[in-house]
């Protein structure tokens, strides 16, 4: 099988993947917030970018401004989503926010299999074909040099302050709700940016592809590359990418247990190495190949 | 009264009728959410699979033609000893981590027991056997079924049981005082494990009776039938105020009215959504449930 036809689907999810785990990091593992809602942003950024395509796009403006305005439109759409999710439910803490935002996750969902536009529970067909790789991975890098640049900066480390202690956080002037909203917007606006990014390189998109169990598996994605590091998301995105199509090429009974799999690596690392590969660290040159005097 | 009004009530009393009938199996479930929450403050996940697990273990049963009155204690049996293993094997390492780390760790068994279910006993759903003839009764316009009946009778039979078990037994005592203060009572000399070991398993009990059930109720039972429910049950536990015995009950039998009137009298299709409307809220209006009392979380 030629490699380009085989690895082309594959990195474009890849990548895909990247920008929602890149998000999610931001709100659970930046930002210390618990969201298990990530796929219902994902969904509102499929849907908008796709109906756009489906029904709105001039046809005489390139392809490529065509797909950039849908990514616009997604993150904007998933933004707006993230203040009406977050402005509420920031104001819980821990498992009450996970299952908030579960529930916020499966009601788009359910909101979505009941609009009959964009095809309900028949799912979404003939979206236009404009996402490729270097689309998607432009704005891989976009992202993460965003992403970079914010933690650097002091919205990024009041964001960080509230992780670590929130009310100390708090004690120091910190608008701890301004942040974690800020947080979690940013994070629903990538998942947005993702899934209009996905609806123009799938062309089918369909509710069942946004259930809870992605939420899981995105979740996962950070968990396993260690939760508070962009370089683990990353690393952890594409290695869950890439490990079904190796357990595909394992054999068949192997592949049928993959989400039997999956859930066995979520509870032994939690029991073995609950801070994932990277922990909090990110990937640095420095630290391999340490210079006299240099960074420890 | 015109015909259309007491049609109107009619209708209306055989929502509510089989909205108690469906909460009384939240409630079930429920209880189970908030007797864990309460002494370790987990939120179990895996709970909607203790159910499934009743369930299967329950037609199991019946299709060797065992009656109903033996199946239903073994189902509990079956589903409790499951929980105590769960327990033992993987909350109780991952206790001392923290909420978060709890938290993802009852997804992974949550999920475990979803797929292994799903690879073990295949996905297709499959038929209940009638453990009992179903009959029906009409009172006037309302109908009620044979299996409603039992479904209530059950939840209230269980329900007493539990009540006696935790207010007038010594493991009872012990598991109000674990759920009261964990650190004090393992001072007392209470044999703190054992109390959660227990817990775990009179909560998966009630949640396998609820699976035998649901199994009569609808006739079918499926290895992802947990989830679902168990996220209502989650959210009749939080409606009630977690934590406290009395206030799953309620938030169970609420939770079920409000979904039957739901369906009833405007759209079937948002059914699941209006649970986690029903969540959001409670969370916002009174996060600590509706007989919950408030605490405020100390530096």
């Amino acid at each position: 099988m030629d490699l380009v036809s085989y690895f082309g689907p594959l990195l474009q999810n890849a990548g895909v993947f990247i920008i929602l785990a890149l998000g999610l990091n931001l709100i659970n593992g930046i930002a210390g917030q618990f969201s298990l809602g990530h796929a219902g942003f994902w969904a509102v950024g499929a849907y908008v970018g796709a109906s756009y395509g489906a029904f709105f796009a001039p046809a005489f403006l390139p392809d490529f401004v065509n797909l950039l305005i849908s990514n616009v439109l997604g993150i904007i759409a998933a933004s707006i989503a993230g203040v009406l999710v977050g402005v509420p439910c920031l104001r819980l803490r821990g498992d009450y926010l996970a299952i908030a935002t579960l529930g916020f996750g499966e009601i788009i969902r359910i909101i979505i299999n009941n609009l009959d536009v964009v095809g309900g529970p028949r799912g979404f067909t003939n979206i236009p074909h404009w996402s490729n790789l270097f689309w998607i991975y432009l704005w891989v890098v976009l992202c993460i040099i965003m992403l970079a640049n914010l933690l650097r900066g002091t919205h990024g480390r009041a964001i960080i302050s509230i992780r670590e202690d929130e009310i100390a956080a708090a004690a120091m002037g910190i608008n701890t709700t301004k942040y974690k909203t800020l947080a979690f917007v940013i994070g629903a606006g990538m998942a947005g940016l993702a899934g209009s990014l996905f609806a123009h390189a799938q062309q089918f998109i369909h509710p069942s592809s946004f259930s809870f169990m992605w939420s899981v598996i995105i979740l996962l994605m950070i968990i396993l590359g260690g939760m508070g590091s962009m370089t683990g998301a990353i690393v952890g995105a594409v290695f869950l990418t890439f490990l079904p199509e190796f357990l595909r090429l394992c054999g068949e009974t192997v592949s049928e247990w993959r989400m039997v799999i999956y859930s066995l690596l979520l509870i032994l690392l939690m029991l073995l190495r609950p801070q994932g590969i990277f922990g909090k660290h990110e990937f640095n040159l420095k630290r391999l190949w340490p210079s006299k005097g240099g960074a420890k | 009264m015109t015909e259309q009004t007491s049609y109107f009530f009619w209708d209306l009393g055989q929502y509510l009728l089989n909205g108690i009938a469906q909460g009384s199996i939240y409630a079930l479930v429920a209880l189970g959410y908030t007797m864990v929450y309460g002494i370790i403050r987990l939120i179990n996940f895996a709970h909607g699979e203790f159910y499934m697990v009743g369930a299967f273990v329950g037609l199991f049963l019946i299709q060797a033609h065992l009656p109903f009155l033996i199946a239903l204690p073994l189902a509990m049996l079956g589903s409790g000893l499951l929980a105590v293993m769960v327990e033992r094997l993987v909350y109780r390492p991952i206790r001392k981590a923290g909420k978060i780390q709890a938290l993802i760790t009852a997804l992974g068994v949550s999920l475990l027991l979803q797929y292994l279910g799903q690879n073990l006993l295949g996905a297709d759903p499959r038929p209940f056997p009638d453990a009992l003839e179903n009959k029906t009764y009409m009172f006037g316009e309302l109908m009620i079924s044979k299996i409603q009946i039992i479904i209530i009778l059950t939840t209230v039979i269980l329900m007493g049981a539990l009540r006696y078990l935790v207010m007038h037994t010594k493991i009872g005592k012990a598991m109000r005082a674990t759920s009261y203060n964990l650190e004090a009572a393992e001072l007392m000399g209470i044999d703190t494990n054992k109390v959660i070991s227990f817990t775990f398993f009179v909560g998966a009990a009630l949640a396998g009776a609820a699976g035998v059930l649901v199994g009569m109720y609808y006739n079918t039972v499926e290895p992802m039938m947990g989830l679902i429910p168990g996220l209502k049950a989650f959210v009749a536990a939080v409606l009630g105020g977690i934590g406290v015995i009395p206030g799953a009950v309620l938030g169970g039998l609420v939770l079920g009215v409000a979904e039957n009137l739901v369906i009833g009298f405007w759209v079937s299709t948002y059914r699941d959504a209006i649970a986690f409307a029903i969540l959001i809220i409670i969370l916002l209006i009174r996060p600590a449930g509706l007989l919950g009392r408030n605490t405020r979380e100390k530096v």
